[in-house]
Order: structure tokens, then C-alpha cells, then sequence
């Protein structure tokens, strides 16, 4: 409902003749407690651009947006507040992006790598201080990108390794800096190797003659099918074409590559062929608290349809983006937005829906595979705990 | 002993009178204890005659526990009392010897030293066999300060050494006042002290009592045995020292000894009342009469009349501290509504007893130690008690709602059932931060507790819209989220809270609205629960006869006199963790079902 009930209407039509905008009178607008500070740009989600790019495919729009969000970055927002990084002119931030904007490497290692940096230019004496200085920068990144689930739960974990470990509690100050940059280290092959993992753990569930239905470009998914046509399995894939992202034209190309019998639709074709598809296959972009998923826009849809036919939803997710949230609705969490490019102008006065993702619920999802094994969505609160706590 | 207490176990288990009534058909096993006994001194023991023959029949029931501490069988003659008074007179909700003493005795005397506080199964049975109904508490806090001089030294010298052995005393004590709060389960009401329309209040959950009950009567079985034998000292004496320490320990300790001082304390006042009771047994016994088939495990609502009497009481007390009667006789009268403030009002209650506890003048050699460390350890409790609430109550709530105004964005609808605490917390500061939202209260009869609610929120400037529950699908599709309060939430994710809070969650998920149960963690508690039924609190079938303030609608006038016509009036129910989308606590918010996985990795331990 647009307005929740008459009694809003009175109230805006009131506040209207006071002539006084009405917050409630917009129900679909941006939280008012949405965006970050540091993030300057409220239209363009950091994220979503990165992966955009990650597609190559900039459309005019996204560069338009891009130069005008850089223009307005004060030189200042880049660096940490606190004072170490600032002197040396090293920014956490920085290099995160510079980590990021590598097409293989994954959100989690690039933010693990930016902290690794940032252990090895600090000049602090203590375990105490670099513990401080870890958590300035963490702090920094994630408010730097709020809409990064995985950038959060990289985050996350490593300065949970941090301040937990044994390690730390070494005399020599030296070994145990050395010993939390090979643990940075060892976390890029982890999450390289955790692919590998899922791509094994999935193969059981590939089998001969199926079809697969795949939306958004999830190197996970691409991984577990790359190892599946490696080992001669017969199969074929229904890509959705991604809109506005245009993901599935970029997966059907590797795909192709990989002699792959892909088949292209539209987004609005998905329950038409729903049918003849004997299982869903998605990335994520995280896993929630309850089992859900926070994946691109259109990923609910499809789990809906899949649910209603009676079609399995599977999930490729590293364990690294589980994430300590908990939505209550689609709009119950931090806006990521992104421009559309429709590709004719548009009239001013028209609102666009701009999100970039949505989240699914844990009922819709069958099984989701991860590094830590095959889970339910039910387990994942557990596994959570495993990892966080 | 064992004659009487035959009759006892025999007695219908689902007749239990709240009220202080001997109805005839038990008069085998009633009448003849209160009646033989010697006319009832205040304290004094009822079943004198019908000690064991192990036992000498003390001239007052303090002495007998006086006698305790002495390697006769004193311990066992409470016992004995204390079963004597089961057999003979329901007290109360549900007989509070019954699972009083014995369930203290009973799970003291098998190991007085060991770890007590640990144990989360002896906690959850004095949890359980904590006196529920209102009354209960009364009498059973009566019992505390009824202790012989002798007995409260034991009790301190055995907390000493918890204290000087253990050095967790301190986190002893908070979990027993974490047991004692899950017992003190009533609805998240408001703090506000409110006079409700019925005096019914939250009782500690009733299985437990049933639980407690039977290993209370084991236990004194037991114990009276090693009595005959003659070896009753060293048990009787550890017993006793147990129940003693636990009385001062911490509540469960206090609601065993309680259970335990009940039953010796007790008789004297229960023969009383049962004498007095009988005088009236016309008008109870009509009231009996019409108990609903389905609920007779339950102890049936018969204390109504009581207040008067109980109030009058209040100067006779020698052995009760006034403030713990006084707390007890305002839960009777329905003055204090809502599970943290009955908290909260009770343990300051107890408080106040410790600090004017002072050591007894009889001198031994346990005691020459216990006076020297005595200033310690009151002192000790009462900043113990004093930490629990502020932080199991106070900042909870403020944890509680700094989670929870996450959730509550600009053009929300809230709804809300009954009056929470918590909840109303959370409103408030959400509407201090400024977001702008409506909030929508359902309210039920017959308690009409939403209606405080309301006037609180609109006097803070809060919009809001009020409705009873029978339109609650009619509002439902307009609302965005609903919070709710509970008074427990159980071990499967079962959320124990005022009646209609089940029917609210399931219209709501019908609706696909989220549901968020907001608790403190103190609340949680291990039992598992499928139904309402099985464990309940029924209320004042009249409040639902009548409407204040319409005396016109009186179609139900009369309706006691109808044999076919029952009135229920249930205070509690559970609703279902499919129904909840979500609890917030002071550990955080997480599904309803995994609480307990959740806090075990946080390596919080309810009963430690």
C-alpha cells in the first residue's frame, strides 16, 4: 500500500495546506537513516558499479555518474580519520578500490588484502595500537562502501581473527605482525580455493540432461558450471539477461566458450521457461542471519516462481559473506541503488526504481553450497555463530 | 507420617484450592491436622500431633526449626510438618508445601555443598515450586523470616562458605536471581504500578510446581525414612542448613527455603485459615464447582475473597518480613502488573528483609563465624540484588531498544498487543529520534491493559490508534510491523506471554507482517511448552461476567449457579515460534527458535 491507511492521506493533505512536506508521505523513499557519510554519492552503489565494470559493460550513464561522484570527492574522504594514515598519505580506502577493480578477486580478499596493507605501512610499536589502527581502517572501509555485504563480512572476520587470536599474544611484536599478514595471505587462496570447493561440493547435484537456470554473474556459479562442462556433463543453461546489468550476455559468452548450450531470455520470461528448468542456480552477494539471501534484483522473483513449480533453488556462496543481518522485508536493509539506463530520456517528473538487489527469503532456497559444506538455510545461523563468535 | 501421607498422595491432584478452604470431600486427610493440632499460635506448627514418632512435636513451629539445627530430627519434623500441612490444607494457588519445603529439602539435602547455583535442573524445579499465585508468594516469603535464629545462622554460615569456598557467590547469586526471575514470569506490562481490575497476577509457571510437588513429596519420603533410621542428623542438619542458606543465598534458595519455611511456618497460619476458611467453605466450594473440564489441572481461582483476610494478617507476621508480605498481598490485590516490575518489586522486598536480618543471639561454633562475617555477606546480597536488576532489567531494556529502533523506519505502522515494557520503551525512544510512524494498540477485556499504554503514548505525541481485539484482522493489512512483549519465552522458541498475544502473531502472519517479540533474557527459560493448556494461570471468572461501568449488561448474573455454564478466564498463552519473525534481546536480535544455541555460544547459562 502506498499509504498505509486513510488516516496518512488526512495527514499529508493537512501538511500539504501547511504547506510542509510530509516524510510519511513518501513511504517508498530512501530511509532517512540510509546513507553513509563518507560514501558521497546516495544514486550509485559502490558496489554494483565495481561489478558493472567487472562485466564491462559501462554504459554512458554509469560513466556520467561515476567522473560526477569522483569530481565531488573531497580528497579528504579518502583517508582514515585517524591520524597514521593520514601523515603517510596512504589510504585504506584507496587501495581497497585498486584491490577491487581486479575482475577475479573477490570483495572479501580485496578488503582483506587493503587491511594487509595497512598492517604492513603502520608504524605502530604495540599489538594494542595496530589493533586501533586495524579497526580506524576497517571502520573506514566499511562506511566507505555500506552496501558491500561481502566488504562487511571481510571486514568482519579479519579483525575478528585479529583480536582473537593466540597469536597476538606472541612477545615479539615483529613475528606476530608477520603472522597476521600470512593470515591475510592465506585468506586470499582461501577464498580462491573456496570456489574450487563449491564447484566439487555442486557437481553431485549436476546431472546429465539437466537445465539449469542461472541469473546474475556470480564467479561462483560460473566456477561450478566451468567444472561441469570440464568433466563432460550434459547440460544446457537458461540465462535471464540481467537487466540493467546485462549479466546474462556476458555469462552466456563464457559459457559459450565453454561449449555450453546456453539459451538467453528475457527477465520476464523466466516463469514461461520455467518448467523445462530442472533447477535454479545463483551467486550471492550475501547470506543473512536467517538463511536468506541478498542477491541482484530479480533473484526473489525467480525463487518465488521456482517455489510455486516445485523447482529446487540452489545457491553458490562463500562462507565469508555471511552476514550478521537480519531483513525484515525487502526495504529492511541499506539501500544499494544504481542507475538505469533505458535508453531513451525519461521525464522528470517519473520515479525509477532503482535498487540494485533484493532479498530472499529462507523458505524459497532449497540448499545453499558453501566452503563449509553442503547447508540448509536453517544451519546458517548456526554456522554464523561458528564463524563470528 | 507415612499414614498421613498416604491421603495425600492420594487427594485429587486437580482439585487444589487457591483459596484457604478444606473442602469435605478431603476431610480424611484435612480436617484432622489442623483440627488435632493445638490451636494455632502465630508460627506455630499445625501438624504438631501428626509428626512422625521419630519427632517431638515442638510447641511452635520456629522451635521446631530451631530443633533442626540440633542432631535430633528436627529437620525431618519440618518435613513432616511441612507434609502434614500438604495433606491437610491446600494453601494458596496450588499447595505450597507440597513442592515448597520438599522440593527445597529435597534438592538440598542431596547435596548441600555442591555447586547448587549450577544446577540447572534443581534451579528450574525451585523456579517451578516457587510460590506462583500471589497469595503464594505472600505465604511464602512469610516463611523466610520465620526462621528460628538458629536456622539463619546456618543459612549464613552455609553461604559463607559458598562464598569463601567458591568465590562465584556473587555470580551465585545472580543466577539464582536468573531462576527466580524465569519463575516470576508474568506479562512485559508496564513498570507502572496499576491497579487492575482483576487480582489475578502471573504465577511461576505451573508444571513446575506439579514437578517440584512430587519431588517434594519423595524427598520428605525419603528424608523422613533416614529420620526413622536415626540418622536423620547429619542429612536433617545439612537440610536444613541448605534451606536456610538458600533462603538467604538467593531466591531459588529463597524459594526453597521459602517452600521449606512455608511448610513449617505455614500450618500454624493454614490451620488458621482453615479454620476460618471452613466457616466460608459454602461460598468457595460453590465457586469450585464451576471449573472448566479442560483447565482442572489448574489451580482454579478461588482467592478472591481472600485479601481481606490476608490483609489483616499483616500485623501478626512475626516470622514474615512486612515488606515481603506486602509485596506478596499487592500481587494478590493486582497492584503490581507486568513481569519486571513484579521482578523488580520483590526483590527490593527481599532486599529490605536481608538488611533488617541480623544475626541470631544463640551462640555455636558455627555461628561465632557467621557474626563476624555477617555485615559481609548481608551487604554482599543486597548489592547483588542491587546489580541483577540494574543489569538483567534496567539495561537490558536500554540494549533491547537500541536494537530494536533499527527496525522502525519513516512510515511505519506498529502495532502493539496489551501493554509491554519493553515495547513501550522502544516507541518512546524511537519517536525521540524522530521517526515519524503511527502505532496501532489492541487491547483485550478483560484486563484492558492497552488502555495506560495509549494514554502514555499520546501524551508523549505519539499517533495512535486503539482497537479491541476483535478487529485485529481488520487493522492487520495496514500495519508494517508488530511488537510484542512476553513474559517468557521457552526453550523451542515458544513465546509465553497475555492471553491474545498468540492470536495477534497469527493474524499477522496470515498478513505476511513481521513479528518481533521483544524480551528481556532473564526471561528465557529452559521449558518446553506445545499448548496453552497444560500450564496456565486462570483469573477471576467474574471480571469477565461483568463490564465496569455497564451495569446493564448482567445476563451473567448468576452464572456460578449454572450447572452447565462455566466461565474461563485464562491469563497466558503461547504462541508458536512460526509465528514469531524475530526476538530482540539484550543478546541481540536472532530467530526464535535458536535462542538457545545462539546464548550457549555466548556462553551464557541460564541456571549459572
Amino acid at each position: 500500500m502506498w499509504y498505509r491507511s486513510a488516516s496518512f492521506i488526512l495527514d499529508k493533505q493537512q501538511q500539504g495546506n501547511d504547506t510542509v512536506t510530509n516524510p510519511e508521505s513518501c513511504p517508498q523513499s530512501p530511509a532517512s537513516s540510509a546513507m553513509a557519510a563518507e560514501n558521497p554519492n546516495p544514486n550509485m552503489s559502490l558496489y554494483y558499479q565495481t561489478r558493472a565494470a567487472h562485466h564491462g559493460v559501462v554504459t554512458s550513464d554509469w560513466l556520467a555518474q561515476a567522473q560526477a561522484a569522483v569530481g565531488e570527492l573531497p580528497v579528504s574522504e579518502n583517508y582514515v580519520t585517524g591520524g597514521e594514515d593520514e601523515s603517510k598519505g596512504f589510504s585504506v580506502v584507496d587501495e581497497f578500490n585498486n584491490w577491487r577493480r581486479q575482475p577475479e578477486l573477490a570483495e572479501a580478499v580485496a578488503a582483506i588484502r587493503a587491511l594487509a596493507s595497512v598492517i604492513r605501512s603502520s608504524q605502530a610499536t604495540t599489538m594494542m595500537e595496530l589493533e586501533i589502527e586495524l579497526k580506524k581502517a576497517s571502520d573506514s572501509l566499511k562506511s566507505w562502501d555500506t552496501t558491500s555485504i561481502s566488504l562487511t563480512a571481510g571486514c568482519d572476520l579479519f579483525m575478528r581473527y585479529v583480536t582473537r587470536t593466540s597469536a597476538l599474544e606472541y612477545e615479539d611484536f615483529n613475528s606476530a605482525k608477520s603472522r597476521l599478514l600470512e593470515r591475510a595471505e592465506k585468506f586470499g587462496e582461501i577464498s580462491y580455493k573456496a570456489r574450487r570447493i563449491i564447484a566439487m561440493l555442486s557437481q553431485d547435484f549436476i546431472f546429465d540432461g539437466c537445465t539449469i537456470l542461472v541469473h546474475g554473474f556470480s564467479r561462483v556459479v560460473l566456477e561450478v558450471l566451468r567444472t561441469a562442462a570440464q568433466s563432460k556433463k550434459l547440460f544446457r543453461v537458461l540465462c535471464t539477461e540481467g537487466r540493467p546489468d546485462r549479466t546474462g550476455l556476458r555469462l552466456s559468452n563464457e559459457l559459450a566458450k565453454l561449449d555450453v548450450p546456453v539459451k538467453l531470455l528475457i527477465d520476464s520470461a523466466v516463469a514461461y521457461s520455467m518448467d523445462e528448468v530442472d533447477m535454479v542456480l545463483v551467486g550471492a552477494d550475501g547470506v543473512v542471519e536467517s538463511g536468506g539471501i541478498i542477491n541482484m534484483m530479480g533473484t526473489y522473483q525467480i525463487a518465488l516462481i521456482a517455489k510455486s513449480m516445485n523447482k529446487p533453488v540452489y545457491v553458490a556462496a562463500e562462507s565469508y559473506k555471511f552476514a550478521r543481518l537480519y531483513p525484515l522485508d525487502q526495504k529492511d536493509m541499506v539501500p544499494a541503488l544504481r542507475p538505469i539506463d533505458f535508453g531513451v530520456p525519461i521525464p522528470s517528473k517519473v520515479e525509477v526504481e532503482t535498487s540494485a538487489r533484493d532479498y530472499t527469503p529462507p523458505q524459497y532456497l532449497t540448499l545453499l553450497f558453501t566452503d563449509l559444506g553442503v547447508l540448509t538455510p536453517s544451519v546458517v545461523s548456526d554456522e554464523l555463530i561458528h564463524l563470528y563468535l | 507420617m507415612d499414614s498421613r501421607r498416604v491421603p495425600r498422595t492420594v487427594s485429587d491432584p486437580k482439585v487444589r484450592q487457591v483459596g484457604f478452604f478444606a473442602p469435605p470431600d478431603r476431610s480424611q486427610s484435612g480436617p484432622p491436622a489442623p483440627a488435632s493440632s493445638s490451636p494455632p499460635v502465630s508460627g506455630a506448627s499445625p501438624s504438631g500431633n501428626t509428626l512422625s514418632p521419630v519427632m517431638i512435636p515442638p510447641p511452635r513451629h520456629l522451635s521446631a526449626d530451631l530443633s533442626r539445627h540440633f542432631p535430633q530430627a528436627p529437620p525431618l519434623s519440618s518435613l513432616g510438618v511441612a507434609r502434614a500441612v500438604d495433606s491437610s490444607v491446600p494453601v494458596g494457588s496450588y499447595n505450597p508445601s507440597d513442592f515448597l519445603s520438599p522440593a527445597a529439602t529435597a534438592d538440598y539435602s542431596e547435596d548441600p555443598l555442591s555447586p547448587r547455583w549450577g544446577r540447572k535442573g534443581s534451579s528450574g524445579k525451585f523456579a517451578t515450586s516457587l510460590p506462583a499465585s500471589r497469595f503464594e508468594m505472600a505465604v511464602a516469603k512469610q516463611s523466610i523470616f520465620n526462621l528460628p535464629p538458629s536456622r539463619l545462622s546456618f543459612i549464613l554460615s552455609v553461604l559463607i562458605l559458598f562464598i569463601l569456598f567458591r568465590d562465584v557467590s556473587f555470580r551465585g547469586v545472580l543466577s539464582l536471581f536468573w531462576v527466580w526471575r524465569n519463575c516470576e514470569t508474568d506479562g512485559g506490562s508496564t513498570m507502572d504500578m496499576s491497579k487492575e481490575q482483576s487480582s489475578v497476577s502471573g504465577k511461576p509457571l505451573k508444571e513446575k510446581t506439579t514437578k517440584a510437588e512430587r519431588r517434594a513429596i519423595q524427598e520428605a519420603q525419603r528424608a523422613a525414612k533416614a529420620a526413622a533410621k536415626g540418622e536423620g542428623s547429619k542429612p536433617s542438619a545439612a537440610a536444613a542448613g541448605v534451606n536456610p542458606a538458600n533462603a538467604n543465598t538467593g531466591k531459588p534458595v529463597k524459594a526453597v527455603s521459602q517452600k521449606k519455611d512455608n511448610s513449617s511456618v505455614a500450618p500454624s497460619e493454614k490451620k488458621k485459615r482453615v479454620e476460618k476458611a471452613k466457616k466460608r467453605s459454602v461460598v468457595k466450594q460453590t465457586e469450585a464447582r464451576n471449573r472448566v473440564e479442560l483447565f482442572r489441572h489448574l489451580p482454579q481461582y478461588e482467592h478472591g475473597t481472600q485479601l481481606p483476610e490476608l490483609e489483616s494478617k499483616f500485623f501478626q507476621l512475626d516470622p514474615v518480613h512486612p515488606a515481603v508480605y506486602k509485596v506478596g498481598l499487592r500481587y494478590l490485590a493486582g497492584d503490581i502488573s507486568g513481569g519486571n516490575a513484579r521482578c523488580i518489586a520483590m526483590l527490593q522486598a527481599f532486599q529490605e528483609a536481608i538488611k533488617d536480618y541480623s544475626t541470631p543471639s544463640e551462640k555455636s561454633l558455627i555461628r561465632d563465624l557467621t557474626t563476624k562475617i555477617n555485615g559481609y555477606a548481608k551487604a554482599n546480597l543486597i548489592s547483588g540484588i542491587d546489580l541483577f536488576i540494574s543489569e538483567k532489567i534496567i539495561l537490558a531494556d536500554k540494549v533491547i531498544v537500541k536494537h530494536a529502533v533499527t527496525k522502525i523506519r519513516d512510515g511505519d505502522v506498529l502495532l502493539t498487543y496489551g501493554s509491554s515494557s519493553a515495547v513501550e520503551l522502544i516507541l518512546l525512544h524511537a519517536h525521540e529520534l524522530g521517526k515519524q510512524f503511527r502505532v496501532v494498540i489492541v487491547d483485550s477485556r478483560p484486563k484492558l491493559e492497552g488502555q495506560k499504554l495509549l494514554r502514555r503514548l499520546v501524551g508523549k505525541g505519539i499517533n495512535c490508534t486503539y482497537t479491541h481485539i476483535n478487529a485485529v484482522s481488520y487493522i492487520m493489512h495496514e500495519v508494517t510491523k508488530v511488537f510484542l512483549g512476553a513474559s517468557s519465552v521457552l526453550s523451542n522458541g515458544t513465546v509465553y506471554s497475555r492471553v491474545g498475544t498468540a492470536c495477534v502473531a497469527m493474524v499477522a502472519h496470515q498478513f505476511h507482517v513481521p513479528v518481533l517479540v521483544c524480551c528481556e533474557a532473564y526471561k528465557f527459560h529452559e521449558r518446553v511448552q506445545l499448548d496453552s493448556i497444560c500450564s496456565n494461570e486462570l483469573g477471576d471468572p467474574d471480571v469477565i461476567s461483568k463490564v465496569s461501568g455497564r451495569k446493564e449488561i448482567n445476563s451473567l448474573d448468576g452464572w456460578a449457579n449454572s450447572e452447565n455454564l462455566q466461565l474461563l478466564n485464562l491469563i497466558y498463552d503461547a504462541t508458536p515460534s512460526d509465528y514469531v519473525s524475530m526476538i530482540i534481546t539484550d543478546y541481540g536480535m536472532m530467530q526464535s527458535n535458536f535462542w538457545k544455541q545462539l546464548l550457549r555460544y555466548q556462553s551464557v547459562d541460564l541456571e549459572n
